[in-house]
């Protein structure tokens, strides 16, 4: 059982984590702004049932993702199965020509990635059917274990390691495709068909 | 034919036994999901092979560069916001009578 009066002290560290997370699922600042406060509020409400020493960020995560999809549902928009199961493993890496004429130190492939910006990867993820985006912002951003993740979106471990296997090859293809529309990325790579 | 000239190639490493091993388990090393003889076998097969190696630096480049450019700064007024709405949940004194912050 903890303690409501050291809710607070707590729980506040996480509110940077939990609005990125949010601006990311929502898209929209506002609701980004309503959706943390109100998981905010829950947690704060639930605390009594929270135990204490456990994962607090996770279950902070597991109100925010259950809050999201609660209010959320009606806006959500259905995964692009079809189209991303057209997608290979190493999606990006291959069309930069990775692995052709390899030499030691920092790759030609590794330069590429500076040139996007910040906002350039925010939008590829954005971009990413919902489940996959959870999965990817959980894992990648931030670095919850795959079993964390399970409990967090309440899917078996299988699920979760094929969401963020399918959600990292998306993300690699939204990436590659705003890299070649702006010019970024050459098509040095493409192997010849 | 494995001169300095030659030309590596995802589909054929994915041929290759521990090259094949390596890769399927790319995301899984860089995620700390393998169990400590696993990760050290396939840090093993990556001293020892470049091409590999360059594929994991890069993913976990990649893996990287989302975490980083996905942070957002939180708003001082939303921090306000939930402060006060905890405070008056728990009826502690309202933002108002602490002083504004």
């Amino acid at each position: 059982m903890a303690d409501q009066a050291t809710f607070a002290d707590q729980a506040m560290e996480y509110m940077g984590s939990l609005y990125s997370a949010a601006l990311r699922m929502t898209r929209n600042s506002s609701d980004a702004e309503d959706l943390v406060q109100e998981t905010y509020l829950k947690a704060y409400r639930a605390f009594g049932s929270f135990q204490d020493g456990t994962n607090l960020k996770a279950w902070l995560y597991r109100i925010l993702t259950n809050t999201f999809i609660n209010s959320y549902r009606a806006r959500r928009r259905r995964p692009e199965q079809t189209e991303l199961d057209e997608v290979e493993d190493l999606y990006l890496y291959r069309r930069l020509g990775g692995l052709e004429a390899v030499t030691a130190g920092r790759s030609a492939e590794e330069e590429v990635l500076e040139r996007f910006t910040e906002s350039d990867v925010k939008e590829a993820v954005e971009a990413l059917p919902e489940q996959f985006r959870m999965a990817v912002l959980l894992a990648d951003v931030e670095g919850f274990s795959y079993k964390e993740i399970a409990e967090i979106l309440d899917v078996p471990i299988g699920t979760v390691m094929s969401r963020l296997h399918r959600g990292r090859r998306a993300l690699q293809k939204a990436l590659h495709d705003f890299g070649t529309a702006r010019g970024l990325v050459g098509t040095a790579g493409e192997s010849p068909s | 034919m494995d001169d300095s000239e030659s030309q590596f190639n995802v589909e054929d490493l994915y041929r290759v036994g521990d090259c094949q091993d390596a890769l399927h388990t790319l995301y899984h090393y860089l995620d700390g999901e393998l169990t400590e003889s696993r990760r050290q076998a396939i840090r093993h097969h990556l001293d020892q092979c470049q091409p590999c190696l360059h594929a994991f630096d890069f993913e976990s480049e990649l893996k990287a560069v989302v975490a980083r450019s996905c942070r957002d700064q939180v708003p001082d007024q939303l921090r306000r916001k939930i402060a006060d709405a905890i405070a008056f949940e728990g009826g502690a004194p309202s933002g108002a009578e602490r002083g504004s912050v």
